[in-house]
């Protein structure tokens, strides 16, 4: 095992260079840079900025290297100093932008994946184990409907709902007099008042694929021998329900959790534009959008690190409960 | 007399509704268990017999469910009880389970759960019905495995049951059925999926279990072989109805039912080499058609830093055999003997790792299949064709009959439209399916016809060899004999040269000139058929014929058998 994870983590070095390359270059393809659009933009407000200024500007920035030099500037100051270099929009260190808004993010995107599991792992179960009951369809329907709904539809209507009825302001992850409070006691109350909000969105959304999901997973177990063999012990229905089949229905899901964790960042960026929440998903649209380079590439590279840390994650968690991975 | 009664089934009805209406899966049948003694339920696929004893503990698969009738239990100090009576979800009927009645079932690896430890599962049936604490349990765990043979239980109850062997997981299959002493056991077709030499041990194993406990067994097959060797009482059913019931010796002697008869028919039919074979003139014999030398078939092994090394498997151990021209050559061996893997190296879908593959083409040139690529491997391919195990996983689904069976003419390019409809039509009637039902998809034909379809599919690029893997292991008895006469017939039409590979020597007599008999990769013995059968040299094809159960009660010879230990 210990071999196996050592040779795994070796693997992602070559992956991470690779992927860290590709993403510098992605982040390059779109016509100009990052001073084409900031004087776009300032000419948007008639402001004129004259030739002079903008190749100053692209000289200080570093833009009129070559690709390639540029690529080993950014990457040697990561590798080296840890120095993601400096937003350009935001005039500060790119590490700090993202580090204040990982925890937040990370919180919601937790809070999510507990709460559609919780509602949809019991769920699918009851529509496999009863399947075409009349419980089956009503869940079933209500899960589909969570689907269709687009989430930021489902965000306005709440946000709607709570100002106008209930005389609330739902948006964003703090109360105004919180925003930059420093941490206490009251501010962690603050913010769980407002994070069952999206939460609550994100998880209607999620739920109907998973339900989906573990109900066929869980009708496939439902009639494997071993559950007769386990019937034929005199174990009561329920016990060897989630001893056996449920077991057994849950490995696959297991893998999955792999390709939630780059959806930390882009994950919810919809509903968090909407709402005003101050996570990555938006940051990293606006850095995109802006050409913010240094910011993008940092996120990318945060992004793929994570896809493969996650899938990593996946396979040891998999192999620990699924002892057929482990010995195979 | 009913005193001696264990268990007493009288006119038990089980039913199924589906869409097409109500099936009768068990139809009136009454038998009973006798004390302490063996009752064999033999009949074939669709019978009722496996319903029958899933009524007893009613677990039923949906929507199944008893519809009439009554199944009395009567345990010793207790007053009979009828289990038909009992809710399939109730408290009373979970208790006689896995306590009073234990099962056992046909496939020991998919019947146990795959991500719970041995131990456990056993533990599980010990803790639920006798109260006992988890150390308790397992130490009971380690006893049991202990009682059914398995070397160093302690070890054992904490590993899994893939990293046992077939015959290891029946045993700890039993051992969790014997968990709480049960006084009666239900086998269900324990050994079917077993090799003869494991068969025999755990066909050995359950007697002596037997005596050892004075159990009850009903123990359901379809082999009339080992329904000689272990049954006292014999109940032969055909869809869902009795046909005949008594003593093992009466009935053997003296079939009454024309069913039972024909059962049995079968079986005598298959102790002795085919009457088509026999008939044949004797012919000249060719030159090989195939010939193999020093055939090494490697897996595994390889070592790097990015690459998981393991051990190195040799599943062919350096084989060299000829084929001839109308010849049909045996290969026979147990499971992981190599034989299926040799059938692959010749059709090329393996790639050997070492020796040569000699084939000798209709012009009489001579191309090695181990090295061969592109057109000339694709043209030898046209002429070596396979015949594969299950009739039902070969097929696609999704294709009708015609297309499965033109499919190779149509790749090849060598018809289509109005002469490949003839020429499917025509193949069809070769191997006796009604080429009118050629637009019918394959769950619309039995197991055995399905299997002829796949012969028509060997046969479409006119072959001159056919590598047939346990061509009719998962068919009924009766349909056997039928299957393998079609392929001799074919041969003689075809002039074929057959590899036949399988477990069942009693298949391989029936049907090959010559036999190969493999072990751990390498063929142990080679000769004519008769003679292999008949004076077998190796210790090895000893002890393999020597646990062929035969259909005579009166020679019972299972535990007189060869025992061969290899280094």
């Amino acid at each position: 095992m210990a071999g196996f994870i050592l040779r795994r983590v070796l693997w992602m070095i070559p992956s991470l260079l690779a992927v860290s390359f590709l993403a510098f270059f992605l982040i390059q393809l779109p016509p100009g840079d990052y001073v084409t659009t900031y004087v776009a933009t300032l000419a948007a407000s008639n402001e004129i900025v004259d030739q002079r200024t903008a190749a100053e500007l692209r000289d200080r920035f570093g833009l009129n290297q070559p690709f390639i030099v540029q690529y080993w500037l950014w990457i040697s100051g990561i590798l080296l100093r840890g120095d993601f270099g400096l937003s350009f929009e935001w005039q500060q260190p790119v590490s700090g932008l993202i580090w204040e808004r990982m925890g937040l993010t990370l919180l919601l995107t937790t809070s999510t994946l507990l709460l559609t599991w919780a509602i949809a792992l019991p769920i699918g179960v009851l529509s496999a184990v009863r399947q075409y009951s009349f419980a089956d369809y009503v869940f079933t329907f209500i899960a589909f409907l969570g689907l269709a709904i687009p989430s930021f539809l489902l965000a306005l209507v709440l946000m709607y709902v709570a100002v106008v009825y209930l005389g609330q302001d739902v948006s964003g992850l703090f109360s105004e007099a919180y925003q930059t409070a420093p941490w206490s006691l009251a501010k962690v109350q603050d913010l769980l008042a407002h994070l069952w909000v999206p939460v609550t969105i994100l998880a209607v959304n999620g739920t109907a694929g998973l339900i989906r999901v573990m109900r066929a997973n869980m009708l496939d177990e439902l009639h494997r021998p071993y559950v007769v063999t386990a019937r034929a012990k005199g174990l009561s229905e329920f016990r060897l329900l989630l001893k056996y089949p449920v077991r057994l229905a849950i490995n696959p899901l297991v893998s999955t959790i792999g390709w939630m964790l780059p959806q930390l960042i882009s994950g919810a960026t919809i509903v968090a534009v909407v709402m005003s929440l101050p996570i990555a998903g938006p940051l990293l649209l606006q850095a995109l959008m802006a050409q913010d380079m240094y910011l993008a590439g940092a996120f990318l590279l945060l992004m793929c690190t994570l896809t493969l840390v996650g899938m990593l994650l996946s396979d040891i968690l998999l192999a620990l409960i699924d002892p057929r991975i482990r010995f195979d | 007399m009913t005193d001696d009664l264990a268990l007493d089934i009288q006119d038990l009805h089980v039913s199924f509704p589906t869409r097409a209406g109500l099936v009768r899966a068990v139809d009136g049948v009454s038998l009973s268990l006798v004390r302490g003694k063996t009752t064999c339920v033999v009949g074939e696929s669709g019978s009722g017999k496996s319903v029958t004893a899933r009524a007893i503990l009613q677990i039923i698969d949906p929507p199944g469910r008893i519809t009439g009738g009554r199944i009395l239990l009567r345990r010793e100090g207790e007053p009979e009880l009828d289990v038909a009576t009992l809710g399939p979800r109730s408290r009373a009927i979970r208790e006689l389970r896995g306590h009073d009645i234990a099962m056992i079932f046909q496939e020991p690896m998919s019947s146990l759960s795959p991500v719970h430890r041995i131990g456990d599962q056993i533990g599980e049936a010990v803790r639920l019905h006798l109260g006992v604490s988890r150390r308790e349990a397992r130490s009971r765990a380690a006893e049991l495995l202990a009682q059914v043979e398995i070397p160093d239980p302690r070890n054992a109850i904490d590993r899994y049951t893939f990293e046992f062997s077939g015959g290891m997981r029946q045993r700890a299959m039993i051992a969790m059925a014997l968990a709480c002493n049960p006084s009666i056991l239900i086998a269900d077709e324990p050994t079917t999926a077993l090799d003869v030499t494991t068969q025999a041990e755990i066909l050995d194993l359950l007697r002596r279990l037997q005596d050892a406990r004075g159990m009850t067994m009903m123990f359901i097959t379809h082999d009339m072989g080992v329904v000689a060797e272990i049954a006292h009482d014999v109940v032969v059913m055909e869809r869902g109805q009795v046909r005949e019931r008594g003593p093992v010796h009466t009935l053997f002697a003296d079939p009454r039912d024309a069913y039972t008869r024909m059962l049995l028919g079968n079986v005598t039919k298959l102790e002795s080499p085919s009457a088509i074979r026999l008939a044949r003139p004797s012919r000249p014999i060719g030159p090989p058609v195939l010939s193999l030398r020093d055939v090494e078939m490697r897996f595994g092994g390889r070592k790097g830093l990015f690459r998981r090394g393991g051990a190195e498997v040799r599943a062919v151990d350096g084989i060299s055999l000829d084929v001839r021209a109308g010849e049909t050559l045996g290969v026979v061996g147990e499971s992981g003997s190599g034989k299926t893997t040799l059938g692959r190296c010749i059709l090329r879908v393996l790639d050997p790792t070492g020796g040569a593959i000699d084939y000798r083409r209709r012009d009489g040139s001579v191309i090695d299949l181990v090295n061969a690529e592109n057109d000339a491997l694709r043209a030898a391919r046209r002429e070596i064709r396979m015949v594969f195990q299950d009739p039902f996983a070969s097929l696609n689904p999704r294709m009708t009959v015609a297309q499965i069976v033109g499919e190779p003419l149509l790749v090849n390019g060598l018809a289509r439209g109005a002469v490949l409809q003839g020429k499917v039509a025509s193949l069809l009637e070769r191997v006796g399916i009604d080429p009118n039902s050629a637009e019918r998809y394959p769950h619309a034909f039995s197991g055995g016809q399905r299997q002829r379809i796949g012969i028509a599919r060997a046969l479409a690029l006119s072959p001159r060899v056919i590598v047939a893997d346990e061509p009719t292991s998962a068919l009924d008895v009766s349909i056997r004999a039928r299957t393998l006469d079609l392929l001799l017939e074919l041969q003689d039409e075809l002039d074929l040269a057959l590899i036949l590979i399988s477990h069942d020597i009693s298949v391989i007599r029936y049907m090959c000139d010559r036999v190969a008999v493999m072990h751990r990769g390498r063929v142990v013995e080679t000769g004519e058929t008769i003679q292999v059968c008949d004076d077998p040299q190796h210790a090895y094809t000893k002890a393999l014929l020597s646990a062929v159960p035969r259909p005579d009660p009166t020679a019972r010879r299972m535990h007189l058998r060869h025992r061969y230990t290899s280094a």
